[in-house]
């Protein structure tokens, strides 16, 4: 299985553990990556903000790319990349218009858009085309034990309900079930972060980041799992913040929901890529999964021998 | 003493044709068929902090009251998360319509002058079209000291777990055919779709922040 | 002189029409045309055509001056056709060698200009003439119509239209798919807005069907074929095995007291599946036939559907000697004749888990309405006691309105009646409970008698309403008080606030769709249905009940959402129309309808083109026939025939060539 890959400005920034975690995987399951020649910036969500049409051209650059290398498929993990190259896709097939332009534009660079390479993301493609029963044969430490809230943000699964469902996506909790994890009921799991309020307006901003570490603390949750660098950013880096400002609410203690306690200490439950916990399950060293690079470090329970 | 605030919206506060403009983005024509029924702002996670909720910036969009539309906090708090748009019986884009909003605040320059998001969008726009990638703490950086230099020292210690925990790269990213993007950006500032094109078209990338009211 | 016109005798007369055709056309500028025209006997212009006077004059020209010929200048043929063809066949010539020419609607009314409007009247008098020599003489064919009547659906509207037909004296079948007629009324608990006991007012009726002499019912049964046309079809009726004789069983359930299994195990269909039922069962007390049924997927005297008499047999042994079960019952076929079929297969309700985010199934205390009216109702599963799937009674409920309904993503209509019976079941829960309700809505819709003093009254009592359509139901609470219950998070647009409600259930108050066979049943009973599924009336204001395929009529929630008191009116009305086809005895037919001629090849093109399905193929002469009692006359098959071979009366090729050769000869 060979695929073009797009990182995405994030997973060469602060979501560098994505990008490490997700290569490794992907090499163990023998799947071949070919980062896209020259890629640029896919605009995110800052951009449709000021000029639509511009950053149709930001999209299409790489979508054009991609199709002149001749690949079949371009994984995209970053959740803003993914959200906005297939809304691209969509938009210039609404908007001949547009897409007339951008063609004008784009042989700037000798190059045209076809519209006709599908942009995947790693979750689908480990779950949908490699396959559980092909993941579970790489699986040399099963994570029993290990209690994980996934989260799945909201760019993966909206507008586009591409390959799981809107309001219930369960392709991350079935992937993680797979290599032993224990998936506790999540129903903020594709609630908006806060995206970059956070940094903005941190008012809102935060309290929606928050909002969902307090969920999966009072789950009984060890770990988020996470797909976006947004919202593990979010969710790893601003715990400070929000233990100065909500770490005095009290909830019922996961272990014994009769007591209340506060939420500030249990604050810092680790926030990881859903490709870190795959690495670990298939046995690789966490620095070269990136582990070290979350600000709490996860604790994995120990290995239960058959007596337990 | 209380305040007392006479609100009264006359037909000269309209802006007619305000609406149909923001509805020719295609499938935005859908909110010509609103009937106010409240999913979007009872789903939308940060309607509660919003002036007008995005159902009543539907409504005055739709009646062409520009000046309450672009100048409200809703546009701004926006955070894209297509709760509403997915949600909406009539199949309204709503989160398109607010990056239309957001577009035109901008492009007008309707906005407190040190606000974080639209100076946030457009350095951002300004980076990527400068070097064709953008590098987080470096926009991130810019972003502070333009617009809260205060806010940016009580980042310390982020800033410095980020080094530590090696997510604080020092480099700048780039493309290595920068000229061909700038080459690209150009043709569509030269070509006109419709006249749409032209009221949105961002400043050229370089210039200072557009200042507010 | 014309050959073509040789025995023609043709009378003209436009008609002034008041000033309707006069101030446009010069009518007697037309009229001294036409005098010239061949074939042309006189040529009159008078001022209303349609009086008595000038009808008169049509019936006195005919006498006296030996007309085989009529032509009348006047409006459209939909409102006088009839009129004058019954003129001229009063004075004793075959009405279809009358033809009318519309010069208002067609030519004075869409011209602004005198001179080009008497032009193109000449045309159109000129082509008139010219066709009208070809007519040929047609008889209206007159159909008889069987007398006995087939009623497909055992709910209200089936039981109201059957009873309505059996006191009339009409021999009627009732069929229904269930075990038991009564359809959706059946499960409700009270009706809106007066609180009536739904099974006192029904079940009266369900008796009166089942004992009424002239009611065969059928139930347990549906039709499986249907063939012929207006009073004369042949219905092959499928009844099911109950494994009970209907005739025998007395409904003491004596074999239900004394089934193997000591406690009920299965979901009980009549329940919504709050409740549980044996393999032998009867589907609720006041079932009418009272008559018990095995069902064979979980009865163990069953293995994948076949009898193994493994099984103890307590029930044939508890109905003792009257020996009512019998387990060789196979599926039985039978074919009846009938005049008239009134269909009233009513709806289903939309489906909530294509709406997950309102968390049915996930949450247990999320509810459809129809279960919700099995629970307060007395003979329910918990026999009226509020009590929620996890054991605890509520003490806050939240109604969702507008469940699947007026949305393009599901279902685009308004379903009418979810308003009201929302706002019946937060009067019944309030009762049974006490709960505080908070009902959740887009609009309220209380259009009927009594509806809005209703709404008003569940004002009076306190029930929260609160205008916001609900985006999802979760159970992430936000703060202390929320713990353990369902959140409601909604704009509460009228006070123009974001609210959270928390409640410990929530009804959903799901809309009305239709079946989800409807497509095979209509082309069952060769009807259309609607772009959203229900069948389709012939004319939503004028002919409500009626569909495209005389003689079948359908009535209530089949033919779209609607509340108890429309169904029964329109019940009452599709057997009144039944009763004027079988009360005349007969019906004539317009004998505009197309017949094969000699030289078909056999080709078969035609078959699959008639929308009236009333072309079939002869195998014995290899060519193909079309039931003129099924025709409409609409012309298609006869456009598509590549050898020409299907010609059609009042429209053969000659007339209407001839049609347009007087049209283009006026210079």
């Amino acid at each position: 299985m060979k695929f073009s890959y797009f990182p995405g400005c994030s997973l060469k920034g602060t979501g560098r553990a994505y990008e490490e975690s997700l290569l490794q995987v992907l090499q163990v399951l023998g799947v071949e990556l070919v980062e896209l020649e020259d890629w640029n910036c896919c605009g995110a969500t800052a951009y449709m903000a000021v000029d639509e049409v511009k950053a149709c051209v930001m999209a299409s650059r790489n979508l054009a790319i991609a199709e002149k290398t001749g690949c079949k498929q371009l994984l995209a993990p970053c959740s803003a990349c993914y959200l906005v190259l297939n809304k691209t896709k969509h938009y210039l097939h609404e908007s001949p218009s547009v897409e007339a332009v951008i063609q004008k534009a784009l042989k700037e660079g000798h190059l045209t858009y076809g519209g006709n390479v599908p942009v995947r993301h790693p979750l689908d493609v480990l779950v949908n085309d490699i396959g559980l029963p092909e993941i579970k044969k790489r699986v040399v430490r099963p994570l029993k034990g290990l209690k994980v809230a996934a989260y799945y943000g909201c760019q993966i699964v909206r507008p586009y309900a591409a390959f799981d469902d809107q309001y219930n996506p369960t392709t991350m909790d079935r992937l993680l079930e797979a290599i032993g994890c224990k998936l506790v009921p999540y129903p903020l799991k594709t609630r908006c972060c806060g995206g970059s309020l956070t940094g903005t307006l941190p008012e809102p901003g935060l309290l929606c980041s928050y909002i969902l570490l307090k969920e999966a603390i009072k789950r009984g949750a060890d770990v988020v799992s996470t797909v976006c660098p947004l919202c593990q950013f979010n969710l790893d880096c601003y715990r400070d913040k929000m233990a100065g400002r909500w770490g005095h609410e009290m909830i019922p203690d996961p272990a014994d929901r009769n007591n209340q306690v506060p939420v500030g200490p249990r604050l810092d439950i680790p926030v990881v890529y859903f490709t870190q916990l795959l690495g670990l399950a298939f046995g690789l060293p966490e620095k070269s999964l990136g582990l070290q690079r979350g600000f709490t470090p996860l604790r994995l329970p120990p290995v239960q021998t058959a007596a337990a | 003493m209380i305040e007392l605030k006479r609100t009264i919206k006359y037909e000269s506060d309209r802006v007619p044709g305000f609406g149909h403009e923001v509805m020719s983005v295609p499938g935005c024509e859908q909110l010509e068929t609103c009937i106010q029924c409240g999913t979007c702002s009872g789903l939308c996670p940060l309607s509660i902090f919003m002036d007008y909720t995005p159902r009543q910036v539907m409504e005055l969009t739709r009646s062409d009251f520009k000046q309450e539309v672009l100048r409200s906090t809703t546009i701004w708090l926006c955070a894209s998360c297509y709760a509403c748009t997915v949600e909406c019986p009539k199949q309204i884009r709503i989160t398109d319509i607010m990056y239309e909003l957001k577009q035109r605040a901008i492009h007008e320059g309707i906005y407190p002058k040190r606000f974080p998001i639209p100076v946030l969008a457009q350095e951002f726009y300004k980076m990527s079209h400068k070097h064709g990638r953008v590098t987080e703490n470096f926009l991130a950086t810019i972003l502070f000291l333009k617009t809260n230099i205060l806010a940016a020292i009580g980042m310390w210690r982020l800033g410095l777990n980020l080094i530590t925990h090696g997510r604080f790269p020092l480099k700048m990213e780039g493309i290595k055919r920068k000229d061909e993007l700038g080459r690209m950006m150009a043709v569509v500032d030269q070509l006109s779709i419709d006249k749409l094109t032209d009221r949105r078209r961002a400043p050229a990338a370089g210039g200072n922040g557009q200042g507010g009211h | 002189m014309d050959p073509r016109f040789a025995d023609v005798r043709t009378g003209f007369y436009i008609c002034h029409c008041g000033h309707n055709i006069a101030s446009m056309v010069d009518c007697p500028a037309v009229a001294h045309y036409v005098a010239q025209l061949p074939g042309v006997t006189l040529s009159r212009d008078y001022k209303y055509m349609c009086s008595d006077p000038g009808q008169e004059l049509i019936q006195k020209d005919i006498k006296e001056h030996n007309l085989n010929r009529v032509v009348v200048a006047s409006c459209s043929p939909l409102l006088h056709e009839r009129t004058f063809r019954n003129a001229v066949a009063a004075a004793g010539l075959n009405p279809f060698f009358f033809h009318m020419v519309n010069v208002r609607e067609h030519d004075s009314w869409v011209h602004t200009d005198r001179a080009e409007a008497t032009a193109k009247a000449k045309a159109l008098a000129r082509a008139a003439i010219e066709r009208v020599a070809r007519h040929k003489a047609l008889e209206v064919k007159q159909v008889p119509i069987h007398p006995d009547v087939l009623v497909v659906g055992g709910g209200i509207a089936g039981i109201h239209a059957a009873l309505t037909l059996a006191n009339a004296g009409k021999k009627v079948y009732l069929v229904e798919r269930e075990p038991s007629i009564g359809g959706h009324m059946a499960k409700f608990d009270k009706t809106f807005p007066t609180l009536d006991c739904a099974a006192c007012i029904l079940t009266p009726k369900m008796s009166e069907v089942g004992a009424h002499e002239n009611i065969t019912l059928w139930s347990y049964s549906e039709v499986v074929k249907m063939d012929g046309y207006v009073g004369n079809y042949s219905v092959t009726i499928k009844r099911k095995p109950r494994y009970v004789n209907e005739d025998l069983c007395t409904g003491c359930q004596e074999c239900i007291a004394h089934c193997v299994y000591k406690e009920p195990k299965f979901a009980d269909e009549f329940n919504e599946g709050l409740g549980r039922r044996k393999p032998v069962y009867i589907p609720f007390p006041q079932a009418t036939p009272q008559v018990t049924l095995i069902d064979p997927e979980v009865c163990l005297n069953f293995k994948r559907g076949v009898v193994t008499g493994k099984c103890k047999q307590t029930c044939v042994e508890a109905c003792g000697e009257k020996q009512a079960i019998d387990f060789t019952q196979k599926e039985e076929l039978r074919e009846i004749k009938v005049g008239t079929i009134i269909v009233a297969t009513g709806f289903q309700t939309f489906d909530v888990r294509r709406t997950p985010q309102y968390g049915y199934g996930r949450y247990p205390n999320v509810y459809t309405a129809l279960e919700v009216e099995r629970l307060v109702n007395a003979s329910g599963p918990t026999a009226g006691d509020v009590v929620l799937r996890d054991g605890r009674r509520p003490k806050a409920i939240g109604i969702i309105h507008c469940v699947g309904s007026r949305d393009r993503k599901t279902n685009r209509w308004c379903s009418r009646v979810c308003c009201m019976y929302s706002m019946k079941l937060a009067h019944l829960l309030k009762e049974h409970t006490e709960a505080e309700i908070y009902n959740f809505y887009i609009d309220i819709r209380a259009p009927g008698k009594g509806y809005e003093e209703f709404y008003d009254k569940l004002l009076d009592e306190g029930v929260h309403f609160i205008r916001g359509r609900v985006g999802e139901v979760t159970d992430w609470a936000f703060i202390p008080e929320e713990e353990g219950k369902l959140i409601i998070r909604v704009e509460d647009t009228l006070a123009g606030v974001v609210r959270r409600v928390p409640v410990d259930m929530v009804v959903l108050a799901t809309g009305l769709e239709p079946h989800g066979d409807a497509q095979d049943v209509r082309r069952l009973f060769n009807m259309s249905c609607g772009s959203e599924g229900f069948f389709l009336e012939r004319h939503p204001k004028l002919a409500p009940v009626n569909t495209f395929t005389d003689g079948i009529f359908i009535a209530g929630c089949a033919q779209g959402p609607r509340d108890i008191p429309d169904t029964v009116a329109q019940a009452g009305a599709a057997a009144a129309e039944a009763l004027v086809l079988i009360d005349k005895g007969h019906i004539e037919q317009e004998p505009n309808t197309a017949h094969v001629l000699d030289d078909c090849c056999g080709c078969k093109s035609c078959l699959p083109l008639c929308p009236y399905t009333a072309i079939t193929f002869d195998e014995a002469t290899k060519k193909a026939v079309i039931n003129e009692a099924l025709c409409k006359g609409c012309g298609t098959c006869v456009g598509a025939c590549p050898s020409g071979s299907i010609t059609q009366n009042l429209f053969e090729d000659e007339e209407v060539f001839s049609e347009i050769e007087g049209v283009l000869a006026h210079d």
